[in-house]
């Protein structure tokens, strides 16, 4: 079976006063469907990884890629016009913040109706009870209730849940994931961690996460890239973490704080060591 | 020279000073790079250069009659014409310069102050304070500024000083509910709260912290004022209550020109033409300090 | 001697308290967190302290004097704020060095250079900084000129709240080591707001454990290494902070 998601090479370059700068440099990996992390610190690229993948770069930033093919469809041949017929629909995603990423003045209900609407055509009454069942599928327990709310009116948790409803109802192949808990509480981060992993599990897609948590990433995903300054320096399976082998990988597990801590002093990156000149 | 621009954009400045001058300079050069704030510079220089040297650049007094050579066409003698009473237009709209620059000046010197204080203690304060002001400020705002000033001018009497005092009472609402809105921005922000903590007294949160990051954006809509002060002095002056017979008030000039728009339209369009290209000229630099003073572009 | 002390502290928003009948004491050099999710209340009581949340019943004590309501110079010397937000707290337009002399100049302080200099140095920041703006810093070097604002009139309690939430991980170390050792040179005394348990491991001996407004258990860092955190609230924050938090090796 050929893979959901092919990248060779990819590129993403803005241009400076001080000439062009490869924001992404040289990327590749491929997805099946499965869960892959992307994990580094702010500025690694990342975030412009994830967005690359729906063509999601600004003017006057641009996408590169040797080989771009999402489940057979060469997306470096994509209009801007042909990649909205896949956002969405095919491949999703899910930001950071719940609070930026809903309509204020529309309510959870109806949001996320609009976003079936916009790629299929359906009755009201079921439309209804796709919503509903969608809320529930994130553990909504009354979805007629949350159906009404506006965002005003719902916790971060929830929001972050109804964004994922929205973003799932249309049933895409690949769900990418941007920091989608770093603005929730720890303990309604696991929550909504689990019922992103549950969905994705149960209907067979694919799932990019992206964060800066390398604990995170490493519970939730299976296979994990790390990157730094646009390019990957490494990629290994989620449970060999511990084993990673490259010294900013190391370094970064052993900059972070522990429970047991008992050590005096936080060993500190040592850029120099690693950083090609 | 090399070594002036390299101490200028040093970005490890040794001294206070050389830190001042390096973003001068680096506001000075975004300023340069950007054309139209070019173009609206050179109109503005050329307006205040013709203000002080009226004298010299004038062929003429303005105010010198010659009634057997009224009412000329434009030509080598007089170069945009002659008036009704025979004086030469362009000297006229030359000295009105200056009466222009005084008019625009006073008012920005009188209203942007006294609408950024007001501004930023109300919207600093809150509460009772924020709703007095802001009531007064309301009733100032909610009369068309032509009619206020015209108001103003019928009962102080009019005159130039007259005139710039009911321009400035007009424009200064609209000064003061900017201020209060961006402060209103800042004045939950942590770095207000740090300096409270420090023990600041109010007035040198509002000075010190608070006015300096509301002065970009006034000078900005200052600047994009100064077209519609000109304008509402013109207008003053159309009406007869500005500058008085026989300043040479580019208004006031116009006003006399009508009489004659459709057989001599030299009398009335220069002076007209005179208020449009320095309109333009505030209104380009005022876009131009736009983009140069925007925080955001200030990043690199 | 009690560097903090609360008594029955209730801080008000509006007409409704938002905490309710908190007590704590800390003692002078001592390290301690307020711990709890968001909406706990962690983070009003830190404001309470410092001044900025004026409307609360109950005692606020400061190196045993109590305070009031209203900011004031004489307790913005004995007791600092570091804010979370490290883009948020600096003046974007004011230089490193106008915003490290504004508590100099608003107390009267002469040698504001050597002092700006010298704190500089003692967070570590290059001086070729001093005169650049917040925007032309890191994250971290933003939170470095914070934490030496905080410093420059020499106080004795420092409140941080979520100091490093805002930063990357490496950079988190870089700062907690920076903060560790100025409470060791200068005998300081913290109060540390987080919802991290691992940095309150790390930088803390007792931390209390905030609910809905209320305090539900006070405890020392012993007892959140070796997990015998007693309240049930505190078991299941502890649970979910390790719940995906691996035990990576340290590299030697």
């Amino acid at each position: 079976m050929a893979p959901l998601l092919e990248i060779e090479n990819l590129t993403v370059t803005f241009p400076t006063p001080s000439g062009p700068v490869n924001v992404v440099d040289g990327v590749s990996f491929t997805l099946n469907r499965e869960r892959l992390g992307i994990v580094g610190e702010s500025g690694s690229g990342k975030s412009m990884t994830g967005r690359s993948i729906l063509k999601l770069i600004r003017a006057p930033g641009t996408v590169k890629a040797d080989r771009f093919v999402f489940d057979g469809l060469d997306l470096n041949k994509y209009s801007e016009r042909q990649m909205r017929t896949l956002r969405g629909a095919r491949i999703s995603m899910v930001m950071q913040d719940p609070k930026f990423s809903l309509n204020p003045v529309m309510n959870v209900g109806t949001q996320i109706a609009e976003a079936l609407k916009t790629h299929q055509k359906l009755n009201r009454k079921s439309l209804r009870e796709r919503v509903f069942s969608m809320l529930e599928s994130v553990r909504i327990d009354d979805p007629e209730r949350v159906a009404r709310l506006f965002p005003h009116e719902i916790s971060g948790g929830m929001g972050q849940r109804v964004m994922i409803a929205m973003m799932l109802i249309p049933e895409p192949d690949l769900l990418i994931a941007d920091e989608p808990t770093s603005a929730l509480d720890v303990s309604v981060q696991s929550q909504v961690l689990d019922i992103i992993d549950n969905l994705v599990t149960a209907k067979g897609m694919g799932l990019i996460l992206i964060s800066h948590d390398l604990n995170l990433v490493s519970s939730y995903c299976d296979r994990i890239l790390v990157m730094n300054s646009g390019r990957m320096l490494e990629e290994c399976a989620a449970g060999q973490l511990q084993n990673a082998e490259h010294p900013y990988t190391r370094g970064l597990l052993a900059a972070m704080p522990r429970l047991d801590e008992n050590r005096d002093l936080l060993p500190v990156l040592d850029r120099a060591s690693w950083s090609a000149p | 020279m090399a070594a002036l621009h390299n101490w200028l954009i040093d970005d490890a400045p040794a001294s206070r000073f050389q830190a001042r001058m390096g973003r001068s300079y680096g506001v000075m050069s975004r300023l340069i790079r950007n054309p139209l704030a070019v173009i609206g510079a050179i109109i503005i220089s050329l307006l205040i250069i013709t203000a002080i040297f009226a004298p010299w650049i004038a062929t003429q007094s303005p105010l010198t009659q010659d009634l057997s050579g009224r009412l000329q066409p434009p030509s080598s003698d007089h170069w945009m014409g002659t008036d009704e009473l025979g004086r030469d237009i362009w000297s006229r709209v030359v000295f009105g310069s200056r009466i222009t620059l005084l008019i625009v000046t006073l008012v920005a010197v009188i209203a942007a102050p006294v609408g950024l204080l007001l501004g930023a203690v109300s919207g600093y304060f809150g509460g009772w304070a924020d709703r007095i002001l802001m009531g007064i400020t309301d009733i100032f705002l909610s009369m068309p500024k032509l009619i206020l000033a015209l108001a103003f001018v019928a009962a102080l009497g009019p005159g130039i000083e007259n005139a710039v005092i009911a321009i400035a009472i007009t424009t200064w609402p609209a000064y003061a509910r900017i201020a209060r809105a961006e402060t209103l921005t800042f004045r939950n922000a942590e770095f207000v709260s740090a300096v409270q903590l420090q023990g600041a007294s109010s007035a040198r949160v509002i000075v010190g912290h608070i006015l300096p990051l509301c002065s970009s954006s006034m000078i900005i809509r200052v600047t994009l004022d100064m077209a519609g002060i000109i304008l509402t002095a013109a207008g003053l002056g159309f009406l007869g209550l500005g500058a008085q017979p026989p300043l040479p008030e580019w208004g006031a000039m116009i006003s006399r020109g009508r009489t004659f728009i459709l057989d001599q339209w030299w009398v009335a369009t220069m002076p007209g033409f005179a208020i449009i290209l320095v309109s333009l000229g505030f209104c380009f630099l005022g876009d131009g300090l736009r983009d140069v003073l925007d925080p955001k572009s200030e990043g690199k | 001697m009690t560097a903090i002390s609360l008594t029955n502290l209730s801080v008000y928003y509006g007409e409704t308290p938002t905490t309710h009948d908190v007590t704590f004491d800390i003692g002078k050099g001592e390290s301690f967190a307020l711990v709890g999710e968001s909406g706990s209340g962690k983070s009003t009581i830190l404001k309470a302290i410092a001044g900025l949340a004026p409307k609360w019943q109950g005692k606020i004590s400061l190196l045993g004097t109590p305070r009031n309501h209203a900011i004031d110079p004489r307790v913005a010397r004995q007791c600092q704020m570091v804010f979370q937000d490290p883009y948020g707290s600096l003046h974007p337009r004011k230089t490193i060095d106008a915003t490290l002399s504004e508590p100099l100049a608003i107390h009267g302080i002469g040698d504001q250079n050597e002092r700006v200099c010298a704190q500089m140095a003692a967070v570590g920041l290059d001086p070729r900084f001093r005169f650049r703006f917040p925007h032309q810093l890191s994250g971290g070097q933003r939170q470095r000129v914070a934490i030496a604002r905080a410093l420059m009139l020499e106080p004795q309690i420092l409140l941080l709240d979520e100091p490093t939430s805002a930063l990357d991980v490496s950079v988190q170390a870089e700062v907690l080591n920076l903060l560790k050792r100025l409470r060791h040179q200068h005998n300081l005394t913290y109060l540390l707001v987080t919802h991290n348990l691992a940095v309150v491991s790390f930088m803390c001996e007792r931390l209390a454990v905030m609910k809905r407004g209320r305090i539900v258990e006070i405890a020392t860092v012993e007892q959140l290494k070796q997990n015998t955190l007693e309240h049930d609230y505190s078991g299941e924050l502890l649970r979910a902070s390790a719940s995906h938090l691996i035990s990576a090796e340290n590299p030697s």
